[in-house]
């Protein structure tokens, strides 16, 4: 029972306030209930068993990726009225794209059977930070050795394109 | 009496984030709330990486889903980077001022 209430709970945070960061007038109230989002999904991570993804989740997502969007928001919101009015053309290729996309996901979900699956990514282990430890270092080490790389890059090209004209 | 939580209820929710993102990638002219959106996209995926992660009772899932986080810091990191020599260029942030490719 408690898993259900923290499910809906969480559900109707994620969806509320993602759906507030897509409409909401003002980008720095978007990106706020955006932050919501990130923790509610976090919270979702948790009730799935995952509690490390779910650390993870808080420290990337809400630490740093909110944190780069705030800073964009601050660096660029030079006039905050402009903003105010989401384009309404766009509102009816939206509604299709996105209820199409939807539609397409819960169409495949009601042809399926749903065996309610008791078991759990930990086995016998009460958290799964040793199993995914095994797994990046073991079989995922190349794509992981790459992740680092990527970030690498990212870093030197990020303040290198943030910097601007080089004499 | 609430019913029982299935995988299917985690991939609904995916479903939903993925379609609210992607409303607000198309509706949204600025490109910080494009950004928003494309980050709820691929925390969608990355929901239902860790609910089938959970269905299959392993742990490629959440894997993965660490390297989706890691692209999607990367992917961050560059946009708002962009964003700054956008910004820099036009003066604005708003996708109709950049239209040099529309021909």
């Amino acid at each position: 029972m408690g898993v259900q209430i923290a499910f809906w709970l969480f559900a109707i945070l994620v969806a509320g306030t993602a759906l507030y960061a897509a409409v909401a007038p003002k980008i720095v109230h978007a990106a706020f209930s955006l932050m919501a989002t990130f923790f509610g999904v976090a919270g979702i991570y948790a009730i799935l068993g995952s509690d490390f993804l779910a650390v993870t989740q808080v420290l990337v997502y809400v630490g740093g990726i909110m944190v780069l969007i705030v800073f964009g928001v601050l660096l660029t919101d030079r006039v905050p009225e402009e903003y105010k009015v989401v384009a309404p053309r766009r509102w009816l290729p939206a509604l299709i794209a996105g209820g199409l996309c939807f539609a397409a996901i819960a169409g495949a979900l009601k042809s399926t059977v749903w065996p309610i699956s008791s078991s759990t990514p930990l086995g016998d282990a009460t958290s799964t930070v040793e199993g995914i430890g095994r797994s990046l270092l073991t079989d995922y080490l190349i794509p992981f050795e790459f992740a680092s790389i990527l970030l690498l890059v990212v870093l030197v090209g990020a303040a290198r394109l943030a910097r601007g004209q080089v004499r | 009496m609430l019913p029982q939580v299935t995988t299917a209820h985690y991939i609904v929710l995916s479903a939903l984030l993925f379609a609210i993102g992607l409303f607000g990638v198309v509706t949204r002219k600025n490109v910080v709330v494009i950004l928003m959106g494309l980050e709820l996209m691929l925390n969608a995926a990355n929901l239902a990486f860790v609910a089938f992660s959970r269905h299959h009772g392993n742990l490629q899932g959440q894997v993965f889903t660490f390297f989706v986080i890691a692209v999607a810091a990367a992917e961050a990191a560059v946009a708002l980077s962009i964003l700054m020599a956008l910004f820099r260029l036009k003066g604005s942030v708003t996708l109709d001022d950049a239209t040099e490719l529309k021909g």
